[in-house]
């Protein structure tokens, strides 16, 4: 018989990389929260890849840090190796990636989670969500049914997940999880149109079956750069992980049998991830290519299962021992938990406003994979926000909408809101358009103040933002003020470095402005710097560097943000609007935009509907006041 | 918003002309154009003043003109306002508007000065609908003529050009995106030499504008033949005044000599050339030298034929000297009987003109013949001519845009920053297109790199 287990002001449907941040941050801003999910030893659990971060990632990590999320911290606390990508290919462009202990972040994040005031942290699994009255009404496989005004659901790839190795598919989540099927029915019973994505993973293997003597070893940076702004000095790299690569006698397994791949006798009709193929996938599409690029990665500290970057597979399981041991340094190898493809079902993100909240159901948010994105960093970002905006409504407060502008956050939201995605989506520093100014150096100063404004940022977090800045601006004052006179010496230094030396005396930021020199090469010529971190320095060198850049950005953020601040009356009614074309009429319908700058984004919509949609919403503004 | 002008007068030769520009900087990218004759800055004046001067250009006088200042509110728009009226003509109009846009304002979309009015309250309610129809019809007249222009060599040649750039950004978004798989290095040198070619083929795209430029900038046209074939009398008909000797004596003109004047709207600087010959007079031999390069340079080469005989040995040592591609054949003397072979005229020449010099016929016909070489026919209506100033315009933006990239590129700076403006480039052309470029970028980065981990 049902039964009422529990009133709360949120719940969040899920405990992973979304539903985690979405339950800490709802409780964090003061609201009775419930997190549930349907083993609790897969909390946090990690089935995809033992590594976060990466390009454009690692922006997001930073930024949901700044923000005053999670997963940098616990990254911090569980790594094992990590690097600072792309150095020397420019700042828009360095990520922070690194390898985790998967075991120990799932324990670390469970465990943040059962301490967390406001939060209660229940295993069952939700087979039916409808609406009671005012509020939203979850109810469990053994019939509690839990209340709450909002709803956030995270259900990533469990939903109605089925996963397929060759031949052989069967019901399951993740890691053979079981796959949440009722609650399939129950959200499109609900209305929410669902479809399906795909995903995989490779197989993990033996650590004591490979012979690393034929591999390449890859090491984690010497000079360690954490991704919270919290976390002290972190220590050294724990591991290594190795580079082995495909040959031709890989290609010829996997293809003498591509048609044993479900992929491929049409088994699979779920939409997968262009960047992140399976092997079989790229063999037939790069049939040119000789050979590919795959990373042996350690699971973590305490366990022998090794990772195989870049070798996902849903063919069966007699084809992946064959073609894995056909790679150098694999011959041996001893699969522990085969490949597998596994597709899931998730909802259309137009359906979302950007605040993450359903538009057609009040309450209801959404995060994650279950909004077609992929990877544990665009969920925990989603997963931050929505359970923000959630408590933010309960509260009765407006919601907090990242623009562009801002962050990575923002733009994957906008990206998701207001062009919809057909494959899962993934961040990538290419969809930003402000790269420069969105760095993974400045998430804070981008985003600190607002988390402090939400209460998620401790006073000593606060503080240490704060005499960092401080910091900033008075060394960037000092660059710009120090005189740097010429010497042999000096000039002997910049001319070595392919730049002309200087006649008489220069500012500091004028030479810091060529490209060929850095602090670092200045420093025995600039007595008067003040002993400072690392980051600081970055900071301001970049913001002399990129000066004429950045500022060009900013002309066009200003621009845009003035576009944002265009608001689109929510009583619209696009049918009526005289000298709209017939394909934004339809676009604007569909997506409903907030406001002018969100609808110059949607594709269809050209400059002269932009025009006549200005002089709509004039119109209404000025009836609106004739009738005041 | 940005300060925007257009002509606001018919694009079509008539007494005055009148470029409009509005926005908050109207009067500061006026002022930086126009001197009164007064000294008075617009800057200075009330609304609803005006003040007589010139517009200025590299230093040199345009046009005499008079600007009227509006200030905001009180204007079409609501916003600052300056009209510029100047002597009418489509040359005259084009190249101050050109200056206008050149100093900061950018050029008006359909509508928008209609879109401005509406906005800022300076029509009544009831207006709107109008409005809206207004533009949406002018909106969709610049998209059929962008359409129906899709079709055509330069469309095609410009997604060619956006294609090229968006490999360069699928190259340089697949290194940085995805540094730990097997992508390719971007090679700085190779860039480069990619860049340079985009460049050169926008800058020749641009030239192929050919009438539009035509009435903007001109056309270069020298005049040459073997000597005594009636160059120099050519010259001073179309000038309308002896600028040239003219003797009967072969080989009296020795030098170049340049002549400004209009043929129907397009203005032409008019070379005439030393008769081409072998010579040992030292300063003739100069001035053929100096001709055969002002041949080089001309957009048009008029080559005259004395009609009233056959070809001689000269005439044809003059054909083989000249780029034919760019030639057309000026018969002259028509008033005497004709003795020279046409069908030998035609074999080397894709046009020819029958005039008399003396007898000023044929300059009507050889007005059509310059028309008809720079396809003044293809401008049609002044719909056309914009969307052909709005091609040329948005060509120049990416140009300036890779070319600053490219300096970026030589002066070392990371190709983070590189690509941002390759990025800016793509989106400025992308409006010719219409597509989404970052879209497209991603695109081109999954079909032409195996990435995936």
């Amino acid at each position: 018989m049902d039964f009422i287990a529990g009133n709360y002001d949120v719940l969040v449907v899920g405990a992973g990389h979304a539903g985690i941040e979405a339950a800490l941050a709802a409780a964090r801003i003061g609201c009775k929260t419930a997190v549930i999910t349907m083993n609790l030893d897969a909390i946090g659990n990690c089935p995809c890849n033992p590594s976060i971060g990466g390009t454009a990632k690692g922006h997001l990590v930073r930024e949901i840090d700044a923000l005053g999320g999670e997963i940098a911290k616990t990254a911090d606390e569980c790594f094992l190796q990590s690097r600072m990508l792309n150095k020397g290919k420019g700042p828009a462009v360095h990520s922070l990636r690194v390898q985790i202990d998967r075991n120990k972040y799932s324990r670390v994040m469970k465990r943040k989670l059962e301490l967390q005031q406001n939060l209660d942290v229940k295993q069952a699994e939700i087979i039916d969500i409808f609406k009671k009255d005012a509020l939203w009404c979850l109810k469990t496989r053994l019939n509690a049914l839990y209340l709450a005004e909002c709803v956030v659901i995270c259900t990533g790839t469990y939903l109605d997940g089925t996963i397929h190795v060759g031949e052989v598919s069967y019901q399951s989540g993740p890691d053979n999880m079981f796959s949440s099927r009722l609650l399939t029915a129950s959200l499109k019973k609900l209305g929410l149109p669902l479809r399906k994505f795909k995903t995989g993973t490779p197989a993990r293997v033996l650590r004591s079956s490979i012979d690393f003597s034929k591999l390449e070893k890859q090491l984690g940076d010497k000079n360690i750069v954490p991704f919270s702004y919290s976390s002290g000095n972190l220590g050294d790299n724990k591991i290594a992980c190795y580079v082995a690569w495909t040959n031709e006698q890989t290609k010829k397994v996997i293809l003498d049998n591509i048609n044993r791949s479900p992929m491929y006798s049409g088994k699979i009709d779920g939409i997968g991830p262009r960047y992140c193929p399976s092997i079989e996938d790229k063999m037939v599409r790069f049939s040119d290519k000789q050979r590919h690029q795959m990373f042996i990665e350690p699971c973590g500290i305490d366990t022998e299962e090794m990772y195989l970057q870049g070798m996902s597979s849903s063919l069966p399981e007699d084809v992946q021992i064959e073609f894995y041991r056909t790679i150098d340094g694999l011959q041996n190898v001893k699969i522990m938990r085969p490949a597998y493809a596994i597709e899931y079902a998730c909802v259309d993100p137009l359906e979302l406003l950007p605040s993450l909240e359903f538009k057609n159901f009040s309450g209801l948010f959404g995060a994650g994979q279950f909004n077609g994105s992929s990877g544990y960093e665009e969920a925990a970002a989603q997963g931050f926000i929505a359970g923000v905006n959630a408590a933010l409504k309960v509260k009765r407060k407006s919601p907090l909408i990242l623009d562009r502008a801002s962050s990575y956050i923002g733009t994957l939201i906008d990206d998701l809101v207001s062009k919809g995605t057909h494959e899962p989506y993934r961040m990538m520093t290419s969809r930003s358009e402000y790269r420069l100014v969105l760095r993974q150096d400045n998430a804070d100063e981008r985003l600190m103040p607002l988390g402090k404004d939400l209460g998620l940022v401790t006073d000593e977090q606060w503080y240490r933002f704060l005499d960092r800045q401080k910091r900033k601006s008075d060394e960037l004052k000092r660059a710009r003020s120090t005189v740097i006179s010429p010497s042999e010496a000096l000039n002997r230094e910049i001319v070595s470095r392919g730049t002309s030396p200087i006649a008489s005396g220069v500012h500091l930021a004028d030479l810091l402005k060529r490209p060929q020199l850095n602090y670092n090469v200045l420093k025995p010529f600039d007595p008067t710097r003040a002993e400072h971190d690392d980051n600081i320095l970055e900071c301001t060198e970049i913001e002399i560097k990129y000066q004429g850049y950045i500022d060009k950005q900013n002309r066009q953020i200003q621009e845009m943000r003035r576009l944002e601040c265009q608001v689109i009356p929510a009583d619209i009614e696009y049918e009526k609007l005289a000298g709209l074309r017939l394909e934004a009429r339809e676009k604007l319908k569909k997506i409903r935009p907030l406001n002018m700058g969100q609808a110059s984004r949607i594709s269809g919509v050209s400059p002269a509907d932009m025009s006549v949609l200005a002089i709509w919403i004039a119109k209404w503004h000025r009836e609106k006041e004739k009738l005041q | 918003m940005h300060t925007i002008a257009a002509i606001s007068t018919a694009l079509a030769p008539g007494g005055i002309g009148i470029i409009r520009i509005s926005g908050d900087s109207a009067i500061s990218v006026a002022d930086s154009i126009f001197k009164s004759f007064d000294g008075t800055k617009l800057a200075d004046l009330n609304g609803y003043c005006a003040k007589f001067g010139r517009i200025f250009y590299n230093r040199s006088v345009v046009d005499r003109v008079i600007a009227l200042v509006f200030r905001a509110p009180h204007s079409y728009t609501g916003e600052n306002v300056v009209e510029i009226s100047c002597h009418g003509g489509v040359y005259i109009v084009q190249k101050i508007l050109d200056i206008v846009l050149k100093n900061g304002a950018v050029l008006a979309q359909p509508g928008e000065f209609t879109k401005r009015a509406f906005l800022n309250g300076k029509m009544d309610l009831s207006e709107a609908e109008s409005v809206m129809n207004l533009i949406s019809a002018q909106g969709e007249k610049a998209e059929k003529i962008a359409v129906s222009g899709m079709e055509g060599k330069i469309n095609k040649k410009i997604i060619q050009i956006k294609t090229s750039l968006v490999d360069i950004m699928a190259g340089l978004s697949a290194w940085s995106d995805f540094p730990d798989e097997d992508i390719p290095q971007v090679d700085r040198n190779l860039l480069k030499t990619k860049l340079d070619a985009i460049l050169a083929d926008l800058i020749s795209l641009n030239s192929t504008f050919f009438a539009t430029r035509a009435l903007i900038n001109g056309l270069k046209i020298a005049v040459t033949g073997c000597p005594n074939v009636g160059k120099s009398s050519l010259l001073n008909l179309l000038m309308g005044y002896q600028r040239a000797i003219v003797s009967d004596i072969a080989g009296t003109t020795r030098d170049v000599v340049e002549g400004t004047t209009m043929i129907g709207d397009i203005p032409v600087t008019l070379f005439d050339t030393a008769g081409i010959r072998d010579t040992v007079d030292i300063v003739e031999k100069l001035g053929v030298q100096r001709a055969k390069e002002c041949l080089a340079d001309a957009d048009i080469i008029f080559v005259l034929f004395d009609s009233s005989r056959t070809l001689c040995e000269n005439d044809r040592e003059v054909i083989s000297l000249i780029d034919l591609s760019k030639s057309v054949a000026v018969l002259n003397k028509s008033d005497l009987q004709l003795s020279l072979d046409l069908d030998e005229i035609n074999k080397y020449f894709s046009r020819y003109v029958r005039i008399s010099a003396k007898n000023s016929a044929g300059i009507d016909e050889l007005k059509n013949l310059v028309y008809d070489f720079v396809g003044m026919d293809k401008l049609g209506g002044s719909e056309v001519f914009i969307s052909g100033q709005r091609q040329f315009d948005i060509i120049n933006r990416t140009i300036s845009i890779l070319k600053e990239a490219q300096c970026a590129l030589d002066n070392g700076m990371t190709l983070d920053a590189i690509t941002v403006l390759i990025q800016n480039s793509l989106d400025v052309l992308a409006q010719l297109t219409g597509e989404n470029a970052t879209d497209e970028v991603i695109n081109a980065v999954f079909s032409k790199f195996c990435l995936g981990k």
